[in-house]
């Protein structure tokens, strides 16, 4: 197997003179997902999802590339030698698998990806392959992820307690804060969600691509003086990095929740100052990262990124052959 | 034990005082006894099980997973107990709600069974818990909870949820044994509170507030008695009906490491001061006072080698007479008059100096004796009041000394910096058999901001020679201020020295590390203390 190899860019397909998720500006991108990391703007040419395609535009601009190819889930292209197919990852809106087939052999890039049900985004899709490149941020045994709605009802009967208080949710603004306000949703919650400024344009995003947020507002709080008694009591969903921000001293006495798969380790929350720790993420834990590999049941496994050192142990011991690409530059603070 | 996981829970994320006494007295007032009495002992370290080790947690771990992805795993979570809860494989099925696991039942039975019955006991109790519980119920059985209450805190929880005064709580904590039967009946009305007359038990003590800038302006030289402060260790000095004791700081019984000291005699009282090693003529240094401390037994040669003697300061108690609501100047004058019929060898009084202005308070620390570790500062009218009690006591510490080191190695610390790499060792220069060399001098793992420490870990991520386990070997080119207390010469350490209370001063990201210090530099440093 010598058409996909790494270098500085990342993982190049030989064959189809393309990169997939490039780490700087290459001739053709194939992204996997609007991820800041995954999708960087100034590539001459992107093959991407056409939701992926909208993101980049949302984020970077129209001018995010110069040619830019969508191709849906189930769609195929061909590119130089390289027959090149989408299908869906559960990571976010518009996440694909990479789908790459030349000389009678097909590997999957599955990007990042998860098995939990999301409503806003498509289920993942098992294709069979002989080489499944996987992430491993999750990669660890300890990592259970906990039944997404469980944690919404946990997070609302201590809002519950806190009638006075403000709940602002760290969550990145791309995929898990749309994941939140629909678990939200869905747990019964219908009065407003309010946004820090960064996150209205992305919501706005989801919401034309018919995912359903309800009402949303601006948390505006102004420079000087109180913050309004509409944010008392109420949810705000602000970027993890503003929740330590003088704009987030502002609200009254906030209680501060940060959404996220790290949250599972109890250092790993309170490093994160936060008071309520919301294990929610957006990657296949440890037990959905095996189940996978078993159902695709490839001939090889790569591991891109995260804790490849115990699931490559774990693929070993099933008889499947396992390897570290040991890419580095994809950010897992995102999650 | 859902009630208590839940606690801790709230403990560990809280991050303000006050909304952790709010959690706690709320769980005080909740709780049933004995349970209550029995998580406060746990919360406050005065729970211990005879049969159960930390290596039981071990043992549950073997069963969890294979030995590769438990180290993997607990290398990533960085906490035993914690690792093996997120490993264990069976969770209650939402719905099925198990009776809760009662903490006097936890208690009775770990006490009750033999050692080899242990791991079989908690794997029983863990398939009952969630993920939650079970870390709660292996740091309970095990020791060491860690979630960030002191005695102290858990003492001002049981004040604000039976209204009553901290100071009454702290004086009759040492009278106490789990699970607190005495204490809630008489924080309940149903008897009186306990007394401590004529027993030999810790009296709680009077710390210190390091000095602020707003010092200079406030010292006026008339209302403050100012002493040397010592580089030995605080104690308590107790004779009463039942016996000689002595404690330490936190309370402690140290009085096996001091069996000198502890002989009966007929003076009776409590006094406060410096344990040091030598004598009143001859103060040894701290590290032959190390060769005392934290000693179950004592030989009569070590006794010889290492003599000690007390440097009292303070008296609390002289017989029955409480002194502790008088201000200092009288008491100071009742300690001299104590001391004067106590006769003994091993017990002086810490002289009083005189200082007509804050600068020339300033040049006194700074020209003192190596032995000492700066001055205190007491307000002559401060009453004896336990904690630290704002405008009381102050200690002005001298400046301390630097070097520049390099740093060689690094490892991830536990608990709160699990994911970081934040133990550091650092070496200074010195010739080799092939020229120059960096040999370790020191480990030092405080110091530095929250934001230094995330450019450190990705320094030491960035620049990694080699991987031994844990550690890290880096790249010799970072050079840091390393701050220091003091230096003693020691055959353990290839470098020969060995650095007190080594931490971080500045990160010297513009130095190369042929500017860092050498051996034989840091080496004038000792002489010029130990002359």
């Amino acid at each position: 197997m010598d058409w996909v190899k790494i270098d500085k860019k990342g993982l190049s397909v030989l064959p189809a003179g393309a990169h997939i998720d490039p780490l700087s500006a290459c001739q053709t991108a194939l992204i996997t997902h609007g991820h800041a990391d995954h999708a960087r703007p100034g590539h001459q040419q992107v093959i991407a999802t056409p939701e992926t395609l909208a993101i980049m535009a949302a984020r970077y601009g129209d001018d995010f590339a110069v040619i830019k190819t969508p191709l849906g889930y189930g769609e195929t292209m061909q590119l130089g030698d390289v027959q090149i197919g989408m299908a869906p990852s559960g990571h976010i809106l518009g996440s694909a698998q990479i789908i790459l087939e030349h000389n009678q052999t097909r590997l999957i890039a599955a990007g990042d990806y998860k098995r939990k049900a999301d409503p806003t985004c498509a289920p993942f899709e098992i294709v069979a392959c002989d080489i499944f490149i996987t992430e491993a941020t999750f990669g660890l045994p300890v990592f259970r992820h906990p039944d997404p709605q469980a944690e919404i009802k946990r997070l609302l009967k201590v809002a519950g307690l806190f009638p006075e208080r403000s709940i602002l949710i760290g969550a990145y603004a791309l995929g898990k804060a749309q994941r939140v306000i629909s678990l939200l949703r869905a747990a019964g919650y219908n009065a407003p969600v309010y946004l820090h400024g960064a996150m209205q344009n992305l919501c706005d995003l989801y919401q034309a691509h018919g995912v359903e947020l309800g009402e949303l507002r601006p948390a505006s709080i102004s420079e000087r003086g109180k913050p309004s008694k509409e944010l008392q009591g109420a949810i705000i969903l602000a970027p993890p990095s503003a929740m330590h921000t003088s704009w987030a001293r502002r609200l009254t006495d906030p209680l501060l929740v940060f959404a996220s798969g790290w949250m599972q380790v109890r250092q790993r929350a309170k490093q994160r100052g936060v008071e309520f720790p919301l294990i929610l993420s957006d990657h296949a834990d440890w037990d959905d990262l095996l189940a996978t590999i078993e159902e695709i049941n490839p001939r090889e496994v790569w591991v891109t990124h995260g804790r490849e050192d115990a699931l490559i142990h774990a693929c070993q011991t099933r008889g499947i052959s396992a390897r570290a690409l040991s890419l580095i530059g994809y950010d897992e603070a995102m999650e | 034990m859902r009630g208590f996981s839940e606690l801790l829970d709230a403990l560990i994320f809280s991050p303000r005082r006050n909304v952790k006494l709010a959690h706690l007295a709320g769980w005080l007032r909740q709780t049933p006894h004995p349970d209550r009495g029995w998580g406060l002992a746990a919360l406050t370290g005065d729970l211990r099980f005879a049969h159960v080790k930390a290596g039981v947690v071990r043992e549950l771990a073997a069963e969890v997973s294979s030995p590769e992805l438990f180290a993997l795993s607990y290398d990533f979570v960085g906490d035993l107990a914690e690792t093996v809860a997120l490993l264990w494989p069976s969770e209650p099925q939402p719905g099925e709600e198990a009776e809760d696991l009662r903490l006097a039942e936890i208690v009775t039975r770990l006490n009750a069974i033999p050692r080899a019955e242990v791991k079989g006991v908690l794997a029983g109790w863990m398939d009952r818990l969630n993920v939650a519980e079970r870390w709660a119920l292996l740091k309970l059985a095990t020791g060491g909870m860690r979630v960030g209450v002191s005695g102290r805190l858990a003492r001002t929880a049981l004040a604000e949820a039976f209204e009553k005064d901290v100071g009454e709580i702290e004086e009759v904590w040492p009278l106490l044994s789990s699970p607190y039967d005495a204490l809630f009946d008489w924080l309940e009305g149903r008897s009186g509170r306990p007394q401590a007359e004529g027993r030999a038990v810790f009296r709680p003590m009077m710390l210190a507030h390091p000095a602020d800038d707003g010092l200079a302006e406030n010292f006026t030289p008339d209302d403050w008695q100012v002493e040397w402060k010592w580089d030995g260790a605080r104690i308590q000095f107790v004779s009463a009906e039942d016996g000689v004791r002595l404690f330490s700081r936190t309370g402690d019984d140290i009085s096996a490491s001091f069996p000198e000291l502890v002989q009966d005699m007929a003076w009776k009282g409590v006094l406060d001061g410096e344990i040091l090693s030598g004598t009143p003529q001859k103060i040894g240094s701290f590290n032959d006072l190390q060769q005392r401390l934290n000693r179950k037994r004592v030989t009569s040669r070590m006794q010889q080698e290492f003599p000690v003697f007390i440097r009292a300061y303070d008296i609390l108690l002289a017989g029955e007479a409480d002194l502790r609501n008088l201000p200092l100047s009288q008491r100071r004058q009742r300690l001299e008059a104590e001391m004067a019929a106590i006769d003994t060898g091993w017990l002086d009084i810490s002289e009083c100096l005189a200082a007509t202005d804050f600068d020339q308070l300033v040049k006194i620390k700074e020209q003192s004796d190596p032995r000492i570790e700066g001055i205190m500062l007491k307000k002559r009218d401060s009453l004896y009041i336990a904690g630290r009690p704002k405008g009381g006591w102050v200690k002005l510490k001298r400046d301390p000394k630097q070097a520049d080191l390099v740093m060689l190695y690094a490892q991830r610390g536990h608990g709160k910096r699990s994911s970081f790499y934040s133990d550091f060792t650092f070496g200074a220069w010195r010739d080799g058999d092939n020229g120059a060399e960096l040999v370790p001098v020191c480990k030092a793992y405080s110091g530095f901001s929250d934001a230094e420490l995330k450019k450190l870990d990705k320094f030491v991520r960035d620049h990694t020679l080699n991987r031994f386990g844990p550690v890290r070997e880096v790249e010799q080119k970072l050079v840091v201020e390393i701050a220091f207390d003091q230096l003693h010469p020691s055959r353990r350490h290839k470098s020969g020295i060995a650095m007190r209370f080594p931490r971080f001063h500045a990160i010297r990201w513009d130095k190369h590390p042929e500017e860092a210090d050498t051996v034989e530099q840091l080496r004038q440093f000792m002489t010029r203390d130990n002359s």
